[in-house]
């Protein structure tokens, strides 16, 4: 089931368009990553499903039914441009905030203990929030924005400003949220983290979905028929491929091992290559070479750049 | 609603702990008794240390009088730490010239002539004060003006029958109403202070309206507070809040003003209130008027204050007070939102500048009206502004106490209302867009714009 649907959205800023007929639908449970370039529209797609702005046209569906003022209480928004009220303490800044999202004082008290205990940062409890490096205040930030117990969570990249540590302690308790039922719309600019963490992805670029869907079917549909051959034996019979239907588009040695990166012309299957080289060489290792999110984010927008010039 | 209320309390809770509040609330009522205390105070302890004044009479150019003769002799009385001392046979140059190091502060020489040339001299170690020379005049002007009525065979009964003091009460005839002077004073002082009162509410606690909004955009939590709570319920728990605040700040200093005055009354002027209330007696004797003339007089003067308490009780301060509140939320609520709204389009105090023009020039044409519609409370200039709701606040305050016409005052409230709900709307769409907009300079073609947005 999806737990957010958005369809046909539209957004204007006057005479600009921020979001023009963009979908997306976020599965309940899954890891949804948001991607695009900078201006894209990302933000303003964020801020509509936080209701913060409303779209001039299309609709918004919150486990299928019509998007409500008060679904915002099952939803847990940790914006980009995000900081604390500097002068106020830590733990009455907290408590406030998650009183805001509709948490009744006492609960609110006992969940902050149980994430505070689980940071261990009881301490921090009475400083003010400017006392706190960038990393703490981040963490914080963290917690006040899953305190709620949000069925769906939107971080806005999440990790900038983190060091690796905490990078990777918010990575786990990010997946280990998913792993209790949350869904997780996830925008970020880090594609590493994407690969790493995303199952569905949404491309954004100048306002319009260009590229959605599972993220293993994105990558196998922009995959280019390489594969990667571990072997050993004489690099010759490698290189003296046909060259009409194999192309050697890199090659190199590691611990007395070769490997090879051959393309493969798409109407041949992979099974022809290996027919072609077992009688000749001692294959280790043979595995297809799919993109990563990167090469492929370039790619896209790249190429609807040039469609739309 | 619940949301705003909490808006409201963090608002409140968080400047009300700030110690620039406590301090300033705590300073306020001080500056304020000391205002009213200190010059009452000064006149009375000014004068502690005794001052001894000499006495010296001359019956003609070249002879002092010996005591048995003085004519002055009890003419000036004791007073506080005053005190005369009558010498005879000593000439004026001999105690001028021991004076450095003698007990007496100055030495009074009564000439001769004193009756026709009405000049004394009074020669003194330091400067005198204002309540020496008075009183020496005082008594010596009381003694000669009795002795020059006895020579002309006037006795003073007959003086003080024929004494005319004209008060003119000015009495203004509408609908059966009517309107003494000293009455239309107070009345003038009272919509004097309740008007400046909320110039200085608004200028004030709007200031820090638009610096919080300031801080929640510089700070960048606006972004996750307005992902709980809608942008316009932000924006008026905080002008509430801070609301809140002005009004628990000058309770305070009401009641911490009227604690320290009187508390400082008891301490500082009970004792030489008492004194003087003693002192009175003696002087009414010498005084040679008539004791039942005295009690009249008195009895008057009773009548008089009680008159005036009867006639401020007699204003309507239900009324007054009901108008006073109205047009101090109105004006602070309306300025609120525009404040509000200049705070979220800049990132920083400094870029207020060009905004804060258009809200300030009508609150300083209010202050300048307000002074004018005192002389005039029903010129043309004066109901005007006090129907334009940008002034009508301000203004207002200062026509209330002359009895404006209800239709007038229905229409100002009116507007005003119409108007507060028009500019936190205004306000507001500014606001919406504004605090979600960082590190962009904004002018008014900009705000036009996006007053035409969908938000």
């Amino acid at each position: 089931m999806d737990i957010f649907k958005a369809n046909n959205i539209e957004k204007h800023f006057g005479n600009t368009i921020a979001l023009n007929e963009v979908s997306i639908n976020v599965p309940e449970g899954s890891i949804y990553g948001l991607l695009g370039p900078n201006g894209a529209g990302k933000t303003t797609l964020l801020r509509i499903i936080n209701q913060i702005l409303a779209p001039d046209k299309g609709e918004l569906f919150f486990f299928n039914r019509k998007l409500k003022s008060d679904d915002i209480f099952q939803i847990g928004y940790l914006p980009e441009e995000r900081g604390l009220y500097k002068k106020m303490k830590v733990g009455e800044q907290a408590l406030y905030l998650a009183q805001l999202k509709g948490v009744p004082k006492k609960e609110a008290l006992k969940k902050l203990k149980y994430w505070f205990e689980k940071f261990e940062i009881q301490t921090w409890w009475n400083k003010k929030i400017e006392e706190l490096s960038k990393g703490m205040q981040q963490k914080i930030q963290f917690i006040i924005t899953i305190l709620h117990g949000p069925a769906l969570i939107i971080f806005d990249e999440p990790f900038s400003g983190f060091d690796p540590i905490n990078t990777s302690l918010l990575k786990k308790e990010v997946l280990s949220l998913r792993d209790k039922g949350a869904t997780i719309i996830f925008s970020t600019h880090d594609m590493a983290s994407v690969e790493e963490l995303c199952d569905h992805i949404t491309l954004i670029n100048k306002s319009k979905t260009i590229l959605e869907g599972k993220i293993n079917d994105i990558r196998n549909t922009y995959k280019s028929n390489t594969f990667e051959i571990g072997y050993k034996g004489s690099p010759e019979k490698v290189k003296s491929l046909p060259a009409g239907d194999f192309e050697l588009v890199g090659h190199m040695i590691e611990d007395n091992t070769n490997y090879a990166r051959i393309k493969v012309n798409k109407s041949l299957k992979k099974n022809e290559l290996l027919a072609l080289l077992i009688p000749e060489i001692q294959i280790t290792s043979f595995r297809e070479l799919l993109p990563n999110m990167n090469e492929i984010f370039i790619k896209v927008v790249e190429k609807y750049q040039d469609i739309t010039n | 609603m619940n949301k705003i209320v909490l808006i409201v309390k963090r608002e409140y809770l968080t400047r009300v702990r700030k110690k620039a509040f406590i301090i300033m609330t705590l300073i306020g009522p001080i500056l304020f008794a000391a205002f009213l205390i200190i010059p009452a105070w000064l006149a009375t302890v000014e004068d502690k240390e005794e001052k001894i004044i000499a006495v010296i009479e001359y019956s003609d150019k070249d002879t002092p009088v010996p005591d048995s003769l003085k004519q002055f002799f009890d003419v000036l009385t004791n007073k506080d730490n005053l005190k005369f001392e009558y010498i005879g046979y000593t000439s004026l140059e001999v105690l001028k010239s021991t004076l450095e190091h003698s007990k007496y502060f100055g030495i009074l020489h009564i000439p001769h002539n004193v009756i026709n040339s009405e000049v004394v001299e009074l020669y003194t170690k330091r400067e005198p004060s204002l309540n020496m020379e008075m009183h020496i005049t005082k008594s010596l002007e009381k003694y000669i003006h009795n002795v020059k009525l006895r020579k002309l065979n006037i006795p003073v009964e007959v003086l003080n029958t024929v004494r005319t003091n004209i008060k003119l009460k000015t009495i203004k005839l509408e609908k059966g109403k009517y309107e003494e002077k000293d009455l239309k004073n107070l009345r003038r002082g009272v919509g004097y202070a309740a008007g400046f009162l909320i110039y200085f509410y608004i200028f004030f606690f709007g200031a820090q309206v638009m610096r919080g909004v300031i801080e929640e955009k510089t700070n960048r939590i606006v972004e996750l507070i307005v992902s709980s709570v809608r942008p316009f319920q932000l924006m008026m728990g905080k002008i509430v809040g801070i609301g809140l605040l002005g009004l628990t700040q000058f309770v305070a200093w009401i009641i911490l003003t009227f604690a320290i005055v009187t508390i400082a009354q008891e301490v500082l002027l009970e004792k030489n209130s008492i004194q003087n209330a003693r002192k009175i007696t003696p002087e009414s004797i010498i005084d040679a008027k008539p004791v039942t003339q005295q009690h009249s007089k008195a009895d008057n003067k009773v009548a008089e204050f009680e008159g005036i308490l009867n006639k401020i009780k007699g204003i309507d301060f239900i009324v007054m007070i009901s108008i006073f509140i109205f047009y101090f939320l109105g004006g602070y609520i309306l300025y609120g939102s525009l404040f509000a709204a200049i705070g979220s389009v800049v990132d920083s105090e400094t870029d207020t500048q060009q905004f804060m023009l258009p809200v300030t020039i009508p609150l300083i044409i209010s202050i300048f009206v307000m002074i004018n519609a005192f002389m005039n409370p029903s010129g043309k200039i004066a109901v005007w502004f006090s129907i334009i709701p940008l002034t009508s606040p301000i203004v207002m305050m200062a026509r209330i106490p002359f009895d404006v016409p209800l239709t007038e005052v229905i229409t100002s409230m009116v507007i005003l209302v119409l108007t507060f709900l028009g500019t936190t709307w205004f306000a507001g769409k500014i606001y919406k867009t504004g605090i979600l907009m960082y590190g962009k300079k904004v002018n008014y073609r900009e705000i036009w714009k996006w007053l035409r947005y969908k938000i």
